[in-house]
């Protein structure tokens, strides 16, 4: 009676027709120790589903928040290099402007110091007038 | 989430994730970093992982497409593949010698079969799910799964039977 089921069972089962809980029924049927000769070869493909189903991920389940700290760090540490970038320049732009600055200043006062000179010498035509002056006054 | 909520939702497929993987992969190690990557995926968007209104089908169709995917870049990268053929022909022939167990048989036979069988009948015959569910993961019509799950049986049979006429010849 049981065996004419598990017959009927099995072939519905190999045409993927049979529901959970019949599969079921198949797997303790066949989980059993003694199985008719007959149905025996079906015995290996229960039993390893029943075994397949033991198996177990046995690794520890790797949940950091050690990661996530070190994607802040590298975004940090991008941030860190931006600003430097941008200060490095500006303070760069500071250097130039004043080197720029000292350089025109040094110029100017070449300048400068070739006009005063040219005042100077100048300054000798007043030699001039005052000579003249001293004649227009002894006359 | 919190990390103890996030367990408690992951830890009760985390083996289905698992068994899954190792189905497609084979290897052991493959599997074990596929699915620890699963789960650190899973971690990464644990804010809205609770839109999700199924978990388990979501990381489950997450491990399918990696494994996939994994499969995919190994046949595309020759040297791997050899590589990989090699260790794996090592390994089997190591079980081979080590367990001359029919339940070994079955593994191997499994292995032989073409992607999608092999999940059909990872997820119908192992894990038990319906067909609604297996449809929903693999994309695939009730019919379709039925006519995949039915050759994938015939075919363990079918090679069992030879290997155990043989063990008894």
């Amino acid at each position: 009676m049981e065996l004419d089921r598990i017959e009927k069972l099995l072939e519905k089962y190999l045409e993927a027709s049979t529901s959970v809980a019949e599969e079921k029924e198949l797997r303790t049927y066949f989980s059993q120790e003694s199985v008719p000769t007959h149905l025996e070869q079906y015995a290996p493909m229960f039993q390893y589903f029943s075994l397949a189903k033991e198996e177990r991920f046995t690794k520890q389940v790797p949940l950091k928040t050690k990661k996530n700290y070190f994607r802040w760090m590298s975004v940090a540490a991008v941030a860190v290099l931006m600003f430097g970038l941008y200060f490095g320049n500006e303070y760069q732009k500071q250097k130039e402007a004043e080197y720029a600055y000292n350089e025109t200043k040094k110029a100017l006062s070449l300048l400068a110091d070739n006009f005063s000179r040219g005042t100077e010498k100048v300054a000798y035509l007043n030699e001039f007038e005052n000579t003249k002056q001293k004649i227009y006054n002894n006359n | 989430m919190k990390q103890s909520e996030f367990l408690n939702v992951v830890m009760p497929f985390k083996d289905k994730l698992y068994r899954m993987a190792k189905r497609l992969l084979v290897s052991k190690e493959e599997a074990e970093d596929a699915t620890q990557e699963i789960l650190m995926k899973l971690w990464s968007i644990n804010e809205s992982i609770s839109e999700y209104k199924n978990v388990e089908a979501f990381a489950m169709t997450m491990t399918k497409n990696f494994c996939l995917d994994r499969l995919k870049s190994k046949q595309a990268g020759n040297l791997k593949l050899v590589h990989s053929n090699y260790s794996d022909g090592n390994a089997s022939l190591q079980k081979q010698v080590e367990v001359k167990d029919s339940l070994s048989w079955v593994e191997k036979i499994m292995e032989e079969l073409p992607e999608q069988q092999k999940m059909v009948l990872q997820l119908r015959d192992v894990e038990e799910y319906d067909f609604d569910e297996i449809g929903e993961l693999l994309n695939m019509k009730p019919t379709a799964i039925r006519v995949t799950l039915s050759r994938a049986r015939k075919t363990v049979r079918e090679k069992l039977m030879q290997k155990h006429s043989y063990g008894i010849g």
